[in-house]
């Protein structure tokens, strides 16, 4: 498997899925980001790292553009839920968009672990999945990810 | 008495042989914030106070830091733009003072809304900067928060004309918080420095985060406070020491000792400032409790060190960080007498260059790595000026689980329990400003 460790930066094998990975509006954490966008190509996607404080309007247009087979959003700042909340309806709002797979990951809320009604409300919303932090979430996530190809294929 | 702003009180606990203890410390509600505030000025420590912003504040998003305070006001710090200008005034009300002064903390790098609220409430510290407010905290292009940055420097810098002394610190010491070879941490935080001289400010600290390796970190500050000597005529400033800023240590005892190695540091240097972590910081935004025993805890343990004897001979030394970094700084002050300007052509050609920062003004060709020892060196030196003084290891790929592996390294040398299950939940870090 061809890797690249290209962070920022936009190459990758051209003929792998492509994953675009982003920060909420608010968030200005990156090791998070980092870490995913490596994690993502040693499993063989190619990788559209947005960085961190991603305008709503950008990640839209960049999904719109893109067609990701996956947008992985991941927020540690505490922000998570009330972002996470606002950027969902935001992008089912567009038919073009209502079918793409979306998962949200870390640390969501301002005071620790989040409620069960707060992750109901994620789902709820339009979100495929959700991965609390920890090594759950993490373990998880993988999971998920082993089984996206034939998905993105299909 | 009017006029003895931040740098003044960190000054005269300097001629007293105290370091100043600092919390980062932001809460939405008034009156929480206030308590926060008291908490921290009756501390058995020399104290400053910390009024740390909510990120929709810093990303200049009001309308959702204003709905937030209607809804259930759970924002991460506290959104001084959004609080009426009398709110604020009343939540500092007989806490700021002479005895105490409060630095507002943001991480923005469109600031100036922010550096406006804060005048109006009557405070006049901030940091950040043009570069470190920038390149790890977002998509805003360098040259638009360099633009900024100046303008709102000139705006703070206007309190001089009222008989205020208003301070300015460099967070260019902390660039992405970890994996950021300390001569580059240097550089920035120098070069950030003369760029608020230049933007008339004259009471400026310059900062440091501690690293991976003590030897390095003393190494660095050392040469830190050689360059301010050098290039800071004319600039009342001191150096703040941050504790640890990247995956911090699960365990009480852990963050403990990893808090008081960066007491010692700070002391052991001479530093003037030290900004604290707190045994939660690895799960949560700590409470004012968690923050009081902290600043307690760091200040009783610099007590027990004093600057080091030979502190005017380790300054002046040839040490490779300040060969380093003295190559950087001086690469960047020749492409023109606007610091500005040269930060942004800098960051253009790759001479100043932060690895794995996934910002689109950075170059991203330079790459660092943690060597057995720990020590943060340079994998690849992509375009910076570095040639003649740094072997670098040579580019190579660098997986997810090397990442974190160097991400987690200080929280696996300071937790005396062994980490258990998956590595990945190290990713998800809080830091910030």
């Amino acid at each position: 498997m061809e890797m690249t460790v290209s962070v920022g930066r936009g190459t990758a094998v051209k003929r792998d899925p492509l994953v675009i990975v982003t920060g909420c509006s608010s968030d200005s954490h990156t090791w998070n980001l980092v870490f995913l966008q490596l994690l993502l190509e040693e499993l063989g996607y190619r990788v559209l790292n947005l960085g961190s404080c991603v305008p709503e309007d950008l990640l839209i247009a960049e999904c719109l553009a893109r067609r990701p087979v996956l947008l992985v959003v991941s927020s540690v700042n505490g922000h998570g839920y009330r972002d996470g909340m606002r950027l969902i309806s935001r992008l089912r709002e567009r038919a073009e968009l209502s079918r793409m797979p979306v998962v949200v990951g870390g640390k969501l809320g301002v005071s620790g672990a989040q409620s069960r009604d707060q992750l109901a409300d994620l789902v709820e919303a339009g979100f495929d999945a959700i991965f609390d932090d920890g090594a759950e979430g993490i373990a998880s996530f993988r999971r998920l990810l082993y089984s996206m190809p034939q998905r993105a294929i299909a | 008495m009017r006029g003895a702003g931040f740098g003044e009180f960190v000054r005269r606990a300097r001629d007293a042989g105290e370091l100043v203890v600092q919390p980062r410390m932001g809460m939405s509600d008034p009156r929480r914030m206030r308590a926060g505030l008291l908490a921290t000025r009756a501390a058995a420590a020399t104290t400053v106070g910390t009024i740390t912003l909510d990120s929709y504040t810093r990303v200049g998003d009001w309308e959702s830091a204003e709905l937030a305070l209607l809804e259930d006001g759970s924002l991460n710090g506290y959104p001084i733009v959004s609080h009426d200008i009398a709110t604020t005034r009343r939540m500092l009300a007989g806490v700021q003072g002479d005895g105490f002064p409060i630095q507002v903390r943001h991480g923005s790098a469109t600031p100036s809304h922010i550096v406006c609220a804060l005048m109006a409430a009557g405070l006049d510290a901030s940091e950040g900067g043009p570069v470190s407010y920038c390149l790890p905290y977002g998509r805003v292009p360098l040259s638009e928060s360099i633009h900024n940055w100046a303008q709102s420097c000139e705006l703070l810098a206007r309190l001089r004309s009222v008989g205020r002394d208003p301070h300015l610190e460099t967070f260019g010491g902390c660039m992405l918080g970890q994996l950021c070879p300390p001569s580059q941490l240097v550089a920035i935080s120098v070069l950030e420095a003369m760029f608020f001289h230049q933007h008339g400010l004259r009471s400026i600290s310059v900062s440091y985060a501690q690293q991976t390796n003590p030897a390095q970190d003393f190494e660095a500050v050392y040469a830190l406070r050689r360059l301010c000597g050098e290039l800071l005529a004319d600039v009342d400033w001191h150096v703040v020491i941050y504790a640890y800023m990247g995956v911090y240590p699960a365990s009480p005892e852990g963050a403990q000792r990893l808090l008081g190695e960066a007491a010692l540091l700070a002391a052991t240097t001479g530093s003037e400032r030290l900004i604290v972590k707190t045994v939660a910081e690895s799960v949560r935004i700590p409470t004012i409790e968690e923050n009081v025993s902290a600043l307690e805890y760091a200040a009783v343990t610099a007590a027990q060190f004093l600057p080091d004897p030979d502190i005017d001979a380790l300054v002046k030394a040839d040490s490779q960080i300040y060969a380093e970094a003295a190559s950087l700084v001086g690469a960047v002050l020749n492409m023109g007498t606007d610091i500005g300007q040269a930060l942004q052509l800098a960051f253009r050609r790759g001479y100043l260059d932060i690895p794995y920062c996934l910002h689109p003004d950075n170059t991203g060709r330079a790459r660092s790595y943690l060597d057995t020892a720990g020590r943060l060196c340079w994998a690849d030196t992509g375009k910076l000026p570095l040639v003649d003084a740094v072997v670098a290891r040579g580019a190579r790929t660098v997986t997810s689980s090397e990442l974190l592996e160097s991400l987690s390294y200080v929280r696996r040398k300071f937790d005396s329990q062994p980490i258990v299950g998956s590595p990945a939940e190290v990713a998800l870090e809080p830091r910030g400003a």
